[in-house]
This record gives C-alpha cells, structure tokens and sequence, in this order.
C-alpha cells in the first residue's frame, strides 16, 4: 500500500509542491536582509565588542588598579601594573588587553566595581599588523572618550535589568 | 587534661586552655578578630560566640577556659546567629572599600564576611569616617577600616615594650591613633602590619603595588642580625620581591621580625644596584662581559703575586655574607698562597684571636634568652641591634628576671632593668673588675692566678655587689657581650673578665655577634689564622686591621664597604685608594668604591642566592634563592668557583652550592660549641688615671649596618636612621662649650669632621657618640678612641 501512495506522491510532484509554497510565501514576507555596511542590524545594549576605560564626568580616569578583571580574566589577555599616584590615590601604571587573546567573554565588564573597564558596541575594527590588536592603557581610554555618550546610553537602557 | 567535646568530636585539652586554643589544636576553626596566641587576652571584637551546652548565652571562645565534660557547638544555629549578629555590627562602619585595599585578598574581615555577613545591610544612616594617621615612613594606615581589634595596641604594650599605639574616645568614637602626634618609632614596629586583621595598618613601601592573588610566597632567612629570622618574600610575577613577612619558628622569631629584615628588600632595586660586570680602563668604567672581566680579575691578582709576593694580597669579605661564599673565599685565597684572609672589619683588638673559641655564639639557644634569670649586657644596645634577641630579653625582664646593664650609653631598653652601669667605654673593664672581685668576695672562690695584682686598684660599688649577687642567685644566668664590646680596643680584656665572672657566677658566656653570618664566617675559616672547622692556619696571616694599616697592593672584596664598614675608615679608603689592584665582589656600586676599585663583579644579594647562614645560636640554616639574580648578576659561589677555575686551584668542582655545603659541613662536623678560652692574666688595670680623656663611643646606626640596610629608602627615612651628629650629655657639652643643634668639630688621630651637636644626656660622662656605618661620618678615623671637640 505504501508503495502506492509514494508513487502517486512522486506523480504529481506534491514534494516539489510543498517545497515551492514556502518559497512562495517568503515573496510576499517583510524582507529581513540587510544591506551591511550601508545598513546594520540592531544591536543588544549587552554586545560585547572593543573594549573601552572609562572616565568620570570629571575626566578623572574610572580605574582603581583592583586588578579583578586581571583575576578573572579566562584568556589571561588583560595586564596591569599598579602604583600609588602623586595625589595617593590607587591607580594603574599600565593597563593593557590583548585582543588577540580575549575571546570577549565580558567577565572583565561583569567583575569591575567601579564600570571602568566596559565592552562597546563596537565591532567593526581591524588591525594591519599584530601590536595593533594589543590595547594599551592610553588606547583603551581614547576608545572610551570617543563613546562615552554611547556606552552611557547602553548601560542607562541594560540597568533596569542588572 | 580536661575532656571535652567540640561540634561532636571528643578531644582532649590543657587544663586551663581557652576554648579557642583548644579548638584550633583539634582544627576546628573558629573566626577572630582579636584574639592572637602571641596577645593577651581582649576578647572585644566578640566574633568567636560559641554555643556551650547549659550556657545561656553564646560565651566568647578566647576568653572562655575548658572545663571537664564541656559540650561546645561552633556551628550551631545559636552560634551561627550570635557570629552572624556580630559580624552586622562591625560591617556597619566598615567601607565597602576591598578593591583598593591592600589588605583586600587576604583579610579576615572580608574572609569571615563571605562566611558570616549579609548581602544587605539594614544600616542606613550616615558611615563613620576617621581621619588617617602618619605613622612614619614603614605603615600606612586607613583608619576609617579600623575594627578595633586592639591587637596593634596590645602588641605595642605586650611584645614591643612601647604603647605608642593606643584607642582614645569611646563607642562610635573610638580611635586608634597615636597618644601625640608623632611616628611609631619601635624597631619591631612593622609586626603590627600582620597583625591587623583588615586593612587598617599596610605596608607603605608596599603600597598598591601588586594584590594577594598574585604573590607567590617563599622562604628565606634574614641575612642581617645574628638571629637569623625565618621569613617569607612574597615574588611577584616570579622574578620581583615586594613584601617579606615572618615565617613562624618557635626557637627563633617566634611570629615577629623586626623592621630591618621587613623592608631591607626594597635595597635589591635601588639605584646602586650593580647589574653588569664593570671594569676601570684608564680611570674610566665601562660595562663589560663576564669573561673580560674575570680575565681583568686573574691578570691583577696574578700580577702582584709575581710582582709583590701573596702576602701583599688581601681578602676581606662582609660576615653578612654567606656560608658557602665565605667558604669558598677564603679557599681560594689560601690556594694562592694568600692568608691576609679576615671578616672581622669593626675588630679593634685582635690580641687574643688564638685563644678565641671555635666561633664566638651566644651560648645558648635563643629562645633559652627568656629562661634567663639573670642577664648581664655588656656594651650592647640590643633592642637596636638584635630586637628579636632583645624580645626575648624583655619576656624575661617582665617576668622579673635582673636584667643588667654595662654600657656607655643610657639606651632605653624597654624593659625593667635592675641595674646599670653607665660609663665611658674607656671604664669598662674597670667595672668588670669590680663585678669580678665582687664575686669573688662572695662565693669565696680562689681568684685566678694574677687576679689579686690586676684589680687590686679597683674598688668595688653598691653596683658591683648587686649585679654579682643578681648573677651568682640566678639559677640560669648569662653574661652576653654586645658589638660595643666585641669591637672595643680591649676587647681581650673585657673577654677575659666576662669569662672569669661567668665562671665564678656559674652563668653562660654569650656573644650577641654584630651580622647575620658572624658565627658562619669563624666557621668556614674567614680568619687569618684559622681554616674551615677551627684548625689553625699553617701560616697565620694579616688581620682585617693589619691589612689595612699596612697598605697592601692588591684586595679582594665580598660584599664589603671597607671605607664605611671598617673600624678605621680613614685607613681604609686609604689603603684602598693606594692599592695597585682592588676587585670588588658586590651587589652594590658606590662613589667611594667607583674611586678605589678596578674590577667589580656584580653578585646576587640575599634572595638571589642560595644561601646558608649560622645564627648566634649555631643553627645552619640553608635556602634557595627566592628570585632569580637581576641582570647580569650572577651568585657569589658561582663566581668565586669560575675564579678558583680559572686560577688553576683544585677542588673547584662544585656543580651545585649544595656541594659547597657538604664540604664544609664535613669540614666542621667536629666543632665544639664552647664559648670558654682559657684564663690568661690581661694586663693590670690602674686607676681610672684616663677619667677626663673624650672618647668616641662608635655604636653602628640602627640602619647602617650591611650595604642592603643602607640602600633601603624606607628603613632610611625612619627615626632610628638618625643623621650624623656628635651626641654628648649635657656636662661635657657645657665643659667644652658646644651647644645644641650648633656645628662642631670632632678631631681625631689626625682626621676632623664637623657636625651638628646633640646634646643628650643618655650619653656617659667623657665620651661622645658619633654614629659609623655612615658616609657623612667616614671621614673621622677610629672607633672607641680618644677624640676632641671644639665649637666650629
């Protein structure tokens, strides 16, 4: 019996058919592909791209030297050096991430008690060579200052949820 | 013993033990805040509540004692909730401040309040904020942290001897400070940055610069005092020291160290560290490989042998050196035909050298020093010299023991003492004489031959009569010689006269010995007269001072400053400066030594190296380098190995200093440990017939003492680190018309040197004390000798 239902199936192509309706049904759907890079698809408050120091609306840097995201660190990609300041304050004398190392798990955003060291939006980025991958203290707090608007924003819209 | 049970486990327990005491040897732990084995008892912080069965309150664990049949829960609901409540309270005023706190990774506080605190508090009014103090330049302090545990307060008063810490105002308001304002000045003073349960009080030379998670902690022995205190280094990222702290020995230094060997480290980075090999060509240094020059070292040394002979060769090397480059020294020098071989630089009197024993050592293990019931210290401020000698000194004295004193110098020990002698160095051995014609007056002994004529001028004191009687009614008694006496021009006769006052007094003759290898350094030979083991040397070469005085054509040093480090500084840099020839073993290059030198080879410091080193209480006691050497610097074995290759000697085969080790310890394996030489008459001591000569007391500064001491920034910017000055009591000060904080100038054998005046009154009759160790002091001539002033 079986054999004769699948040989009418295959007479008059009702696979083919069936195949065809959902292609056919997409015609008429909202197009979902995006033009990159003309256009882009949203992006969560909680994407994890370059990371960024941030400071204080002072402009006094954020960091304190606590080393915790260095502790946490799972690729071991963030360095840092600590020393007492002029003024006695904690702070860093070397911060540096790695980024061929870090595997942008935002353990480092997630253990920083003062939201110091965050993970921007950004992902469009590239380097020529190797040592441009590897961010340096003075780098990381450029990348910060230039954001500072944004990463504002995606903390204020993700702090309901934390 | 008590029987008892904790949380179900039956043990047994000391009767009259504390509960917590108990419960830490059945390893159950219970969380404290103020309670610490080696402190009397506060129990204020109340964290250790316990549940004990018919109890109606949870009881304190430290201040409650075991009793038979005690039932006691640590982690019962009651207890649980007491320990809970405790901890809300002292979290109240506690910052949330852990990620810039030093203390942060390795604090109780934030250890127990994983364990017992909440994750909210029901606090909401304003938080306590205390104003910080300056303690000085070793601690620094965050006193909004504080708990009031009192454990830094209870140490001061307790085990330094000094309250300098202590909590004013009550409740809310209570503060731990300083009574007045001023620095902590307690040599010992650093402990309390371990004893501080939370961040409070933290290294200041440590500050910020690495977290707990991130040290690796190893072991090592403090190379400094003869105590030779048992320590920890904490490295950082494998290859820099950034902390020491005590490691626990019960014979040695119990859980203390003193400041000297807490913050020496910060030496091994300083400026003057010498990092490559560095030879003189035609006045001018350049670096160079190890091969140039070791080649420079063999050409020079070969040179004058073949030009001026071996013994115009000499050897000096720092007895804060170790065992196995001593050893190896004074190896190769002999080898070579060289037996100007000597370590003993600050040594004035070298008069009785045979006779000395094996090696000069305290006389009796150091944790014995509290046991004592009588103690007689001669020329020796200890509590500079050796604090932890002095701790245990002071346990002793507050037990009501006599402690005595002979000293020019009116130190305060920070102990009861029962009686003192404060005197010119000059008198001293009158004062001796005394205590020993006392003595003899009082156990009818028969005097030793000579004895009579020799102190038949001598008069004895209510003094005298007290220190003997204090001596001879000791059960266990010990007469101990300070560097002040094993540095004096008469050293032998002092010696003598200790000697015959312990024989008489039946109590121990002890050497309270100047560095941390004094005893390693007459072990492994670094005598002119004597090999490795004691024997006598078959040919006895020129003393420390000799070699000095006579101007020889080439020197070796290992680790020494002679300019400085030297009794007669002036001869020294002299002698130094005229020699064809000096190479310096050292891990540190100065001004003076870039005049004098031609080669010099940079060696790996303590930590560096392996290392043995004996204490005064001839303990061996072997490490490894903690860190490896910085730059080019290599071990001093090593190189002195390569060195014995190179000069064709035998026996230079080692592969490891563990070979070294065994050699020696072969070598030395039939010591005896006997401080007694035999009697030999000193020669007669008159009258006081030198009362109004001046004489320089030359006590080495606090930090002044080895070339690590030196370069530690932190330990040079405290109060014991005091500038050069000529301190003189109020009398002689007026007799000479010198006035306070006004220059003068001091002459001596030919050498002056102007500097302020200090009056002080601590200082005996007829002499003056002017630090050494120094370089603003160097330029003045000898120790302990007569010297006069004049207003500038």
């Amino acid at each position: 019996m079986k054999i004769i239902t699948d040989y009418f199936k295959s007479l008059v192509l009702i696979e083919l058919l069936k195949g065809l309706m959902l292609t056919g049904k997409y015609l008429f759907k909202k197009n979902v592909t995006v033009q990159y890079p003309e256009e882009k698809t949203p992006i969560s408050p909680r994407f994890r791209g370059l990371h960024a120091l941030r400071r204080y609306p002072n402009g006094e840097e954020r960091c304190i030297a606590c080393k915790l995201c260095e502790a946490v660190c799972p690729a071991l990609a963030i360095t840092i050096e600590s020393e007492q300041r002029e003024d006695g304050s904690r702070r860093t004398k070397r911060y540096d991430i790695d980024l061929t190392k870090c595997i942008f798990c935002g353990y480092c955003e997630e253990s920083c008690p003062v939201d110091s060291i965050v993970e921007t939006h950004i992902f469009e980025y590239h380097g020529e060579e190797r040592s441009d991958l590897y961010m340096t203290k003075d780098k990381l707090l450029a990348v910060g200052d230039r954001y500072e608007k944004d990463i504002a924003a995606n903390r204020a819209a993700d702090a309901k949820f934390r | 013993m008590v029987s008892i049970e904790i949380d179900g486990k039956k043990i047994q327990a000391r009767d009259g033990a504390l509960v917590i005491e108990a419960a830490d040897d059945a390893g159950v732990y219970i969380p404290r805040f103020c309670y610490h084995k080696k402190l009397s008892i506060a129990a204020n912080c109340r964290m250790c509540l316990i549940e004990v069965e018919k109890a109606a309150k949870p009881l304190p664990a430290c201040a409650t004692p075991v009793t038979d049949g005690m039932v006691i829960f640590t982690k019962s609901p009651k207890a649980i909730d007491a320990q809970k409540g405790v901890m809300e309270f002292l979290l109240i005023n506690h910052p949330l401040d852990c990620p810039i706190c030093d203390q942060g990774g390795e604090c109780e506080l934030q250890d127990i309040a994983m364990g017992y605190g909440s994750d909210v508090s029901k606090f909401t009014e304003k938080k306590r904020v205390v104003k910080d103090k300056n303690l000085g330049p070793l601690i620094a302090t965050d006193m909004t942290r504080c708990i009031h545990c009192t454990r830094c307060v209870r140490f001061g008063a307790e085990v330094a001897g000094v309250r300098e810490l202590g909590a004013t105002g009550r409740g809310e308001h209570t503060e731990i400070g300083t009574y007045i304002t001023s620095n902590v000045s307690s040599e010992m003073s650093g402990n309390v940055i371990d004893l501080c349960p939370v961040g409070a009080l933290t290294s200041k030379p440590f500050r910020f610069s690495a977290r707990a998670w991130e040290l690796v902690e190893r072991d090592t022995i403090a190379p400094h005092d003869c105590i030779g205190s048992n320590l920890k280094v904490h490295v950082c990222n494998g290859r820099e020291v950034v902390r020491v702290v005590p490691r626990e020995n019960e014979a040695i230094n119990e859980t203390w160290i003193s400041d000297r060997d807490r913050f020496s480290y910060e030496a091994l980075y300083s400026d003057d560290r010498l990092k490559t090999p560095m030879l003189k060509e035609n006045g001018a240094w350049r670096e160079v490989d190890w091969e140039t020059a070791l080649q420079a070292v063999i050409v020079g040394i070969n040179k004058t042998i073949t030009d001026s002979g071996a013994d115009r060769v000499g050897a000096l090397a720092a007895p804060t050196s170790t065992l196995e480059e001593l050893y190896l020294m004074q190896k190769l020098m002999r080898q070579m035909g060289v037996n100007n071989i000597d370590h003993r630089l600050r040594q004035l009197d070298f008069s009785d050298q045979q006779q000395a024993p094996v090696f000069p050592w305290l006389g009796q293990p150091i944790n014995n020093l509290e046991n004592n019931n009588a103690v007689l210290l001669i020329g020796s401020n200890v509590r500079k010299d050796q604090p932890i000698a002095a701790h245990r000194l002071r346990k002793a004295g507050v037990r009501g023991s006599k402690i005595m004193t002979l000293n020019a110098v009116d130190y305060d020990f920070y102990m009861p003492i029962m009686a003192k002698i404060i005197t010119s160095p000059m008198d001293y051995k009158h004062q001796l004489a005394g205590i020993a014609k006392a003595l003899l007056a009082q156990t009818k002994q028969p005097a030793p031959n000579g004895f009579e004529k020799l102190v038949s001028k001598v008069k004895i004191t209510a003094s005298h009569q007290a220190i003997a009687s204090a001596l001879v009614e000791g059960s266990v008694s010990s007469v101990l010689l300070g560097p002040q006496a094993i540095n004096h021009p008469e050293a032998s006769t002092l010696r003598m006269l200790a000697q015959l006052i312990t024989l008489l007094s039946q109590s121990q003759l002890g050497y309270l010995s100047e560095a941390g290898n004094s005893v390693g350094a007459w072990m492994a030979g670094m005598l002119p007269h004597r090999v490795a083991g004691g024997k006598d040397a078959d040919k006895t070469g020129l003393n420390a001072l000799e070699m000095l005085h006579k101007g020889l054509r080439a020197y070796v040093l290992l680790g020494v400053e002679p300019e400085i480090e030297s009794a007669e500084s002036v001869i020294a840099s002299r002698a130094l400066n005229d020699a064809d020839f000096v190479v310096s073993l050292t891990s540190f290059s100065s001004e003076a030594m870039r005049q004098y030198a031609d080669v010099m080879l940079p060696i790996a410091p303590f930590a560096e190296t392996s290392a043995t080193f004996i204490n005064a209480e001839g303990q061996w006691q072997s490490v490894a380098g903690v860190v490896p050497p910085l730059g080019e610097t290599r071990p001093a074995w090593k190189v002195l190995r390569v060195l014995g290759n190179l000069f064709g000697c035998s026996g230079f085969d080692y592969i490891t200093s563990d070979d070294v080790l065994t050699e020696v310890k072969q070598l030395t394996k039939d010591c005896q440990t006997d401080n007694t030489v035999v009697w030999c008459c000193p020669a007669p001591i008159t009258t006081n017939s030198n009362a109004d000569i001046l004489v320089r007391i030359a006590e080495v500064q606090m930090y002044a003492g080895d070339s690590l001491q030196r370069r530690a920034q932190a330990l040079q910017n405290t109060h014991d680190a005091d500038f050069a000055a000529i301190r003189i009591n109020k009398a002689c000060a007026k007799k000479f018309g010198l006035k306070d904080g006004v220059k003068a100038t001091a002459a001596q054998n030919g050498t002056e040197i102007t500097l302020p005046v200090v009056v002080d009154d601590n200082v005996s009759d007829n002499s003056v004390l002017i630090h050494c160790g120094l370089r603003d002091s160097a330029a003045l001539s000898t120790d302990f000798t007569p010297i006069s002033i004049r207003p500038v």
